[in-house]
Protein backbone atom coordinates (compact mmCIF):
# COMPACT_ATOMS: atom_id res chain seq x y z
CA UNK A 1 0.00 0.00 0.00
CA UNK A 2 0.70 3.71 -0.34
CA UNK A 3 1.33 6.28 2.36
CA UNK A 4 2.31 10.31 1.82
CA UNK A 5 6.53 9.12 1.17
CA UNK A 6 5.66 7.04 -1.65
CA UNK A 7 6.51 9.23 -4.63
CA UNK A 8 3.33 9.43 -6.96
CA UNK A 9 5.11 10.19 -9.90
CA UNK A 10 7.88 7.31 -10.17
CA UNK A 11 7.43 3.98 -10.82
CA UNK A 12 10.17 1.41 -11.27
CA UNK A 13 10.53 1.39 -15.12
CA UNK A 14 8.76 5.05 -16.07
CA UNK A 15 8.36 8.26 -14.23
CA UNK A 16 6.02 11.08 -15.25
CA UNK A 17 7.60 14.65 -15.95
CA UNK A 18 6.61 17.43 -17.31
CA UNK A 19 6.74 18.70 -20.59
CA UNK A 20 10.27 19.91 -21.52
CA UNK A 21 9.88 22.28 -24.76
CA UNK A 22 13.82 22.01 -26.00
CA UNK A 23 13.77 18.32 -26.43
CA UNK A 24 10.21 16.58 -26.43
CA UNK A 25 8.38 18.59 -29.80
CA UNK A 26 11.29 16.87 -31.93
CA UNK A 27 10.16 13.60 -30.55
CA UNK A 28 6.90 13.87 -30.46
CA UNK A 29 6.44 14.89 -33.82
CA UNK A 30 8.32 11.62 -34.73
CA UNK A 31 5.23 9.81 -33.17
CA UNK A 32 2.38 11.78 -35.54
CA UNK A 33 4.34 10.31 -38.55
CA UNK A 34 3.39 6.95 -37.70
CA UNK A 35 -0.49 6.81 -38.38
CA UNK A 36 -0.92 3.64 -36.48
CA UNK A 37 -0.32 5.27 -32.75
CA UNK A 38 -2.34 8.41 -34.10
CA UNK A 39 -5.31 6.25 -34.91
CA UNK A 40 -4.72 4.85 -31.94
CA UNK A 41 -4.47 7.18 -29.05
CA UNK A 42 -6.71 9.88 -31.14
CA UNK A 43 -10.45 10.17 -32.80
CA UNK A 44 -9.39 13.47 -34.49
CA UNK A 45 -8.01 12.33 -38.03
CA UNK A 46 -4.25 11.75 -37.82
CA UNK A 47 -1.97 14.03 -39.08
CA UNK A 48 1.58 14.65 -39.08
CA UNK A 49 2.48 17.74 -37.26
CA UNK A 50 5.97 19.36 -37.41
CA UNK A 51 8.00 20.03 -33.61
CA UNK A 52 6.76 23.55 -34.48
CA UNK A 53 3.37 22.81 -34.57
CA UNK A 54 3.81 20.03 -31.64
CA UNK A 55 5.47 22.69 -29.79
CA UNK A 56 2.51 25.15 -30.21
CA UNK A 57 0.07 22.23 -28.73
CA UNK A 58 1.72 22.03 -25.94
CA UNK A 59 1.87 25.84 -25.43
CA UNK A 60 -2.30 25.40 -26.17
CA UNK A 61 -2.36 22.15 -23.57
CA UNK A 62 -0.84 24.76 -20.82
CA UNK A 63 -3.35 27.61 -21.36
CA UNK A 64 -5.93 25.17 -21.56
CA UNK A 65 -4.92 23.47 -17.72
CA UNK A 66 -4.76 26.70 -16.21
CA UNK A 67 -7.65 27.73 -17.74
CA UNK A 68 -10.06 25.28 -17.26
CA UNK A 69 -8.22 23.82 -14.00
CA UNK A 70 -9.86 20.17 -15.54
CA UNK A 71 -7.19 18.65 -16.88
CA UNK A 72 -3.71 17.05 -15.56
CA UNK A 73 -0.99 15.80 -18.21
CA UNK A 74 2.09 14.26 -17.58
CA UNK A 75 5.17 13.36 -20.06
CA UNK A 76 6.23 9.56 -19.19
CA UNK A 77 9.54 9.66 -18.99
CA UNK A 78 12.23 6.11 -18.67
CA UNK A 79 13.82 6.30 -15.59
CA UNK A 80 16.95 5.15 -17.01
CA UNK A 81 17.90 7.79 -19.51
CA UNK A 82 14.72 10.10 -18.77
CA UNK A 83 13.71 9.68 -22.71
CA UNK A 84 10.50 10.62 -23.23
CA UNK A 85 8.36 7.25 -24.26
CA UNK A 86 4.64 8.58 -23.92
CA UNK A 87 1.95 10.99 -22.22
CA UNK A 88 -0.43 10.48 -19.81
CA UNK A 89 -3.82 12.35 -19.38
CA UNK A 90 -6.71 12.99 -17.04
CA UNK A 91 -9.47 15.05 -18.71
CA UNK A 92 -12.67 16.19 -18.15
CA UNK A 93 -12.34 16.46 -14.67
CA UNK A 94 -16.03 17.07 -12.95
CA UNK A 95 -15.40 18.39 -9.71
CA UNK A 96 -18.55 18.23 -8.48
CA UNK A 97 -19.94 14.82 -9.57
CA UNK A 98 -16.04 13.39 -8.97
CA UNK A 99 -15.58 11.98 -12.20
CA UNK A 100 -12.99 12.35 -15.30
CA UNK A 101 -11.43 10.24 -18.33
CA UNK A 102 -7.88 8.91 -18.63
CA UNK A 103 -5.75 8.40 -21.55
CA UNK A 104 -2.27 6.99 -22.14
CA UNK A 105 -0.19 6.60 -24.96
CA UNK A 106 3.38 4.95 -25.47
CA UNK A 107 4.62 6.86 -28.59
CA UNK A 108 7.08 4.49 -30.29
CA UNK A 109 7.13 1.32 -31.51
CA UNK A 110 10.33 -0.02 -29.76
CA UNK A 111 8.86 1.37 -26.09
CA UNK A 112 5.95 -0.72 -26.34
CA UNK A 113 4.78 -3.88 -25.81
CA UNK A 114 6.97 -3.48 -22.05
CA UNK A 115 4.23 -2.91 -19.26
CA UNK A 116 5.35 0.86 -19.29
CA UNK A 117 1.39 1.85 -20.18
CA UNK A 118 0.84 -0.60 -17.41
CA UNK A 119 2.99 1.24 -14.54
CA UNK A 120 2.03 4.91 -16.49
CA UNK A 121 -1.77 3.84 -15.79
CA UNK A 122 -1.33 2.52 -12.17
CA UNK A 123 0.08 5.83 -11.49
CA UNK A 124 -2.66 8.16 -13.40
CA UNK A 125 -5.34 5.82 -10.75
CA UNK A 126 -4.00 5.88 -7.78
CA UNK A 127 -2.75 10.08 -8.80
CA UNK A 128 -6.42 9.94 -9.76
CA UNK A 129 -8.29 8.44 -6.47
CA UNK A 130 -5.61 9.37 -3.96
CA UNK A 131 -4.66 13.11 -4.99
CA UNK A 132 -7.32 14.40 -6.73
CA UNK A 133 -9.82 12.34 -4.94
CA UNK A 134 -12.15 11.56 -7.27
CA UNK A 135 -14.88 8.85 -7.39
CA UNK A 136 -14.71 7.32 -10.75
CA UNK A 137 -12.70 7.30 -14.28
CA UNK A 138 -13.61 6.33 -17.55
CA UNK A 139 -12.08 5.28 -20.29
CA UNK A 140 -12.83 5.51 -24.19
CA UNK A 141 -11.73 2.62 -26.25
CA UNK A 142 -11.97 1.73 -30.34
CA UNK A 143 -13.08 -1.62 -30.82
CA UNK A 144 -9.91 -2.18 -32.59
CA UNK A 145 -7.71 -0.91 -30.25
CA UNK A 146 -7.34 -4.50 -28.88
CA UNK A 147 -4.14 -3.50 -26.87
CA UNK A 148 -5.66 -0.82 -24.41
CA UNK A 149 -8.80 -2.77 -24.22
CA UNK A 150 -6.40 -5.87 -22.75
CA UNK A 151 -4.71 -3.19 -20.93
CA UNK A 152 -7.75 -1.96 -18.96
CA UNK A 153 -9.27 -4.78 -18.73
CA UNK A 154 -6.23 -6.42 -16.62
CA UNK A 155 -6.59 -2.98 -13.91
CA UNK A 156 -9.98 -3.81 -13.28
CA UNK A 157 -12.01 -1.55 -15.41
CA UNK A 158 -16.00 -2.86 -16.47
CA UNK A 159 -17.04 -2.29 -19.90
CA UNK A 160 -20.22 -0.04 -19.48
CA UNK A 161 -21.33 1.39 -22.41
CA UNK A 162 -20.88 0.14 -26.13
CA UNK A 163 -21.63 2.84 -28.87
CA UNK A 164 -22.37 1.42 -31.61
CA UNK A 165 -20.56 2.33 -34.80
CA UNK A 166 -19.62 5.60 -33.17
CA UNK A 167 -16.42 6.26 -34.93
CA UNK A 168 -15.60 6.02 -38.92
CA UNK A 169 -12.40 4.75 -39.96
CA UNK A 170 -11.01 2.26 -43.05
CA UNK A 171 -14.53 3.58 -44.56
CA UNK A 172 -16.59 1.41 -41.81
CA UNK A 173 -17.87 1.74 -38.70
CA UNK A 174 -16.43 0.91 -35.59
CA UNK A 175 -18.00 0.29 -31.98
CA UNK A 176 -16.72 2.76 -29.28
CA UNK A 177 -16.81 0.97 -25.59
CA UNK A 178 -16.57 2.92 -22.62
CA UNK A 179 -15.00 1.02 -19.59
CA UNK A 180 -15.13 2.57 -15.98
CA UNK A 181 -13.41 2.08 -12.52
CA UNK A 182 -14.55 3.23 -9.11
CA UNK A 183 -12.65 4.27 -6.33
CA UNK A 184 -12.94 1.02 -4.24
CA UNK A 185 -12.41 -1.34 -6.85
CA UNK A 186 -9.00 0.45 -6.93
CA UNK A 187 -9.01 0.53 -3.17
CA UNK A 188 -9.54 -3.59 -2.97
CA UNK A 189 -6.85 -3.68 -6.12
CA UNK A 190 -4.09 -1.76 -3.99
CA UNK A 191 -4.81 -3.43 -0.57
CA UNK A 192 -4.60 -6.83 -1.99
CA UNK B 1 -39.92 16.38 -48.31
CA UNK B 2 -41.54 16.92 -44.94
CA UNK B 3 -40.90 20.09 -43.19
CA UNK B 4 -38.03 19.77 -40.70
CA UNK B 5 -38.61 22.46 -38.38
CA UNK B 6 -42.66 21.86 -37.60
CA UNK B 7 -43.66 18.64 -35.60
CA UNK B 8 -47.21 17.70 -34.63
CA UNK B 9 -47.04 19.39 -31.47
CA UNK B 10 -43.91 21.81 -31.73
CA UNK B 11 -41.83 24.20 -34.07
CA UNK B 12 -37.94 24.66 -34.01
CA UNK B 13 -37.22 28.15 -33.91
CA UNK B 14 -34.25 30.68 -34.01
CA UNK B 15 -35.48 33.52 -31.00
CA UNK B 16 -34.18 36.60 -30.10
CA UNK B 17 -31.34 36.80 -27.30
CA UNK B 18 -33.85 39.06 -25.06
CA UNK B 19 -36.78 37.37 -25.22
CA UNK B 20 -34.72 33.73 -24.64
CA UNK B 21 -33.24 35.66 -21.60
CA UNK B 22 -36.55 36.46 -19.66
CA UNK B 23 -37.45 33.03 -20.37
CA UNK B 24 -34.15 31.27 -19.23
CA UNK B 25 -34.05 32.89 -16.24
CA UNK B 26 -37.14 31.58 -15.13
CA UNK B 27 -36.39 27.93 -16.08
CA UNK B 28 -33.30 28.04 -13.91
CA UNK B 29 -35.20 28.71 -10.81
CA UNK B 30 -36.80 25.49 -11.18
CA UNK B 31 -34.09 23.34 -9.92
CA UNK B 32 -35.75 20.28 -10.41
CA UNK B 33 -35.94 20.89 -14.29
CA UNK B 34 -31.75 21.65 -13.74
CA UNK B 35 -31.39 18.82 -12.54
CA UNK B 36 -33.01 16.76 -15.00
CA UNK B 37 -31.14 18.33 -17.71
CA UNK B 38 -27.64 19.04 -16.94
CA UNK B 39 -24.74 17.69 -14.71
CA UNK B 40 -23.32 20.63 -13.50
CA UNK B 41 -24.40 22.33 -10.20
CA UNK B 42 -27.46 24.52 -10.22
CA UNK B 43 -27.40 27.98 -10.30
CA UNK B 44 -29.14 31.51 -10.62
CA UNK B 45 -27.87 34.18 -13.00
CA UNK B 46 -29.38 37.53 -13.74
CA UNK B 47 -31.41 38.00 -17.49
CA UNK B 48 -28.56 40.27 -18.17
CA UNK B 49 -25.96 37.77 -17.87
CA UNK B 50 -27.68 34.98 -19.75
CA UNK B 51 -28.30 37.52 -22.57
CA UNK B 52 -24.81 37.92 -22.84
CA UNK B 53 -23.84 34.36 -23.04
CA UNK B 54 -26.41 33.50 -25.76
CA UNK B 55 -25.00 36.37 -27.65
CA UNK B 56 -21.53 35.32 -26.84
CA UNK B 57 -22.54 31.58 -28.06
CA UNK B 58 -24.68 33.27 -30.95
CA UNK B 59 -21.12 34.35 -31.99
CA UNK B 60 -19.03 31.27 -31.10
CA UNK B 61 -21.24 28.36 -32.03
CA UNK B 62 -22.50 29.53 -35.56
CA UNK B 63 -20.53 27.12 -37.23
CA UNK B 64 -21.54 23.55 -39.03
CA UNK B 65 -20.56 21.27 -35.89
CA UNK B 66 -23.00 23.15 -33.84
CA UNK B 67 -26.76 23.51 -34.25
CA UNK B 68 -29.31 24.94 -31.36
CA UNK B 69 -33.06 25.88 -31.73
CA UNK B 70 -36.02 26.80 -29.38
CA UNK B 71 -39.10 25.13 -28.57
CA UNK B 72 -42.38 26.35 -29.16
CA UNK B 73 -45.64 24.71 -28.52
CA UNK B 74 -47.78 24.55 -32.05
CA UNK B 75 -51.00 25.44 -30.26
CA UNK B 76 -50.29 28.53 -28.20
CA UNK B 77 -47.11 29.19 -29.59
CA UNK B 78 -45.51 29.66 -26.15
CA UNK B 79 -41.69 28.85 -25.89
CA UNK B 80 -40.97 25.74 -24.12
CA UNK B 81 -37.61 24.47 -24.51
CA UNK B 82 -34.60 24.08 -25.97
CA UNK B 83 -32.42 21.71 -28.68
CA UNK B 84 -28.73 21.58 -28.90
CA UNK B 85 -26.79 19.18 -31.81
CA UNK B 86 -23.47 18.91 -31.48
CA UNK B 87 -21.75 16.90 -35.12
CA UNK B 88 -19.12 15.54 -35.04
CA UNK B 89 -18.07 16.14 -38.59
CA UNK B 90 -15.31 13.52 -39.31
CA UNK B 91 -17.26 10.40 -37.61
CA UNK B 92 -20.87 12.02 -38.68
CA UNK B 93 -22.28 11.32 -35.14
CA UNK B 94 -25.01 14.12 -33.61
CA UNK B 95 -25.16 14.38 -29.84
CA UNK B 96 -27.94 15.90 -28.30
CA UNK B 97 -29.25 18.20 -25.49
CA UNK B 98 -32.77 18.84 -25.11
CA UNK B 99 -34.48 20.77 -22.50
CA UNK B 100 -38.42 21.29 -21.73
CA UNK B 101 -38.33 24.23 -19.49
CA UNK B 102 -41.53 24.87 -19.29
CA UNK B 103 -42.99 22.23 -16.62
CA UNK B 104 -46.68 22.48 -17.48
CA UNK B 105 -45.62 20.50 -20.86
CA UNK B 106 -44.05 17.51 -19.09
CA UNK B 107 -45.49 14.52 -19.83
CA UNK B 108 -47.21 15.47 -22.66
CA UNK B 109 -45.58 14.26 -25.91
CA UNK B 110 -43.77 17.88 -26.44
CA UNK B 111 -40.11 16.61 -25.97
CA UNK B 112 -41.05 13.28 -27.52
CA UNK B 113 -42.19 15.26 -30.87
CA UNK B 114 -39.07 17.66 -30.72
CA UNK B 115 -37.13 14.47 -30.35
CA UNK B 116 -38.66 13.24 -33.54
CA UNK B 117 -37.82 16.51 -35.61
CA UNK B 118 -34.18 16.03 -33.84
CA UNK B 119 -33.86 12.61 -35.49
CA UNK B 120 -35.15 14.08 -38.89
CA UNK B 121 -32.85 16.75 -38.82
CA UNK B 122 -30.16 14.83 -37.73
CA UNK B 123 -30.53 12.29 -40.46
CA UNK B 124 -32.08 13.89 -43.21
CA UNK B 125 -29.98 17.75 -43.87
CA UNK B 126 -26.68 17.21 -41.30
CA UNK B 127 -26.21 13.75 -43.29
CA UNK B 128 -25.86 11.71 -39.59
CA UNK B 129 -24.44 7.83 -39.23
CA UNK B 130 -25.71 7.81 -35.50
CA UNK B 131 -27.62 10.08 -33.08
CA UNK B 132 -26.63 9.83 -29.28
CA UNK B 133 -27.24 10.92 -25.80
CA UNK B 134 -26.94 10.76 -22.47
CA UNK B 135 -29.33 10.96 -19.16
CA UNK B 136 -29.65 10.26 -15.38
CA UNK B 137 -31.08 7.46 -14.11
CA UNK B 138 -34.14 9.20 -12.04
CA UNK B 139 -35.16 10.80 -15.15
CA UNK B 140 -37.21 7.76 -15.85
CA UNK B 141 -39.59 10.13 -18.39
CA UNK B 142 -37.15 11.16 -20.46
CA UNK B 143 -36.36 7.57 -20.89
CA UNK B 144 -39.44 6.48 -22.36
CA UNK B 145 -39.54 9.66 -24.37
CA UNK B 146 -36.27 8.62 -25.85
CA UNK B 147 -37.13 4.98 -26.30
CA UNK B 148 -40.07 6.43 -28.08
CA UNK B 149 -38.70 8.49 -30.54
CA UNK B 150 -36.37 5.33 -31.38
CA UNK B 151 -33.37 5.67 -29.34
CA UNK B 152 -31.73 2.72 -27.92
CA UNK B 153 -30.06 1.76 -24.18
CA UNK B 154 -26.54 1.23 -25.17
CA UNK B 155 -25.48 0.79 -21.34
CA UNK B 156 -24.89 2.72 -18.13
CA UNK B 157 -21.92 4.43 -16.48
CA UNK B 158 -22.23 3.27 -12.77
CA UNK B 159 -21.97 6.08 -10.19
CA UNK B 160 -21.17 8.74 -12.90
CA UNK B 161 -22.71 11.70 -10.62
CA UNK B 162 -23.14 12.45 -7.40
CA UNK B 163 -26.96 13.96 -6.70
CA UNK B 164 -28.79 14.82 -3.55
CA UNK B 165 -25.92 13.09 -1.46
CA UNK B 166 -25.91 9.60 -3.63
CA UNK B 167 -24.61 8.39 -6.23
CA UNK B 168 -26.52 7.89 -9.27
CA UNK B 169 -25.73 6.21 -12.69
CA UNK B 170 -25.74 8.27 -16.37
CA UNK B 171 -27.30 6.31 -18.81
CA UNK B 172 -26.18 6.18 -22.83
CA UNK B 173 -28.12 5.84 -26.04
CA UNK B 174 -27.83 5.71 -29.16
CA UNK B 175 -29.82 5.14 -32.81
CA UNK B 176 -28.33 4.13 -36.24
CA UNK B 177 -29.25 5.84 -39.13
CA UNK B 178 -30.38 2.10 -40.90
CA UNK B 179 -32.55 2.15 -37.65
CA UNK B 180 -34.17 5.50 -37.86
CA UNK B 181 -34.36 4.42 -41.70
CA UNK B 182 -36.75 1.42 -41.10
CA UNK B 183 -38.72 3.01 -38.60
CA UNK B 184 -39.94 5.68 -40.82
CA UNK B 185 -41.00 2.84 -43.00
CA UNK B 186 -42.95 1.56 -39.95
CA UNK B 187 -40.83 -0.26 -38.01
CA UNK B 188 -41.65 -0.12 -34.59
CA UNK B 189 -38.55 1.72 -32.23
Amino acid sequence: MFDIATQLFESPDIRFGPIDYEKDPEIESKWTHNAEFMRLYEFEPARPMSAAIVKKQYEKLEKKIEEDKNLYHFMIRATADDRLIGKAMIQRIDWANGNCSLRVGIGSTDDQRKGHGTQALKMLLRFTFAELNLFRVTANVAEYNEGAIALVKKLGFTEEVRRRQSLEREARRWDLLVFGLLKDEWLKQVQA
Amino acid sequence: MKDLFRGELVRLTSEEPDFRAKIEVNWQRDSEFHRLADGDPAALNSAKKIKEWIEKNVERDFNPSRYFFSIRALDDDKLIGFLGLWLELVHSEVWVGIGIGERDYWGKGYGTDAMKLCLQYSFMELGAQRVSLGLFEYNARALKSYEKAGFKLEGRMRKEMMREGKRTDTLWMGVLRDEWLQMQNGAKP
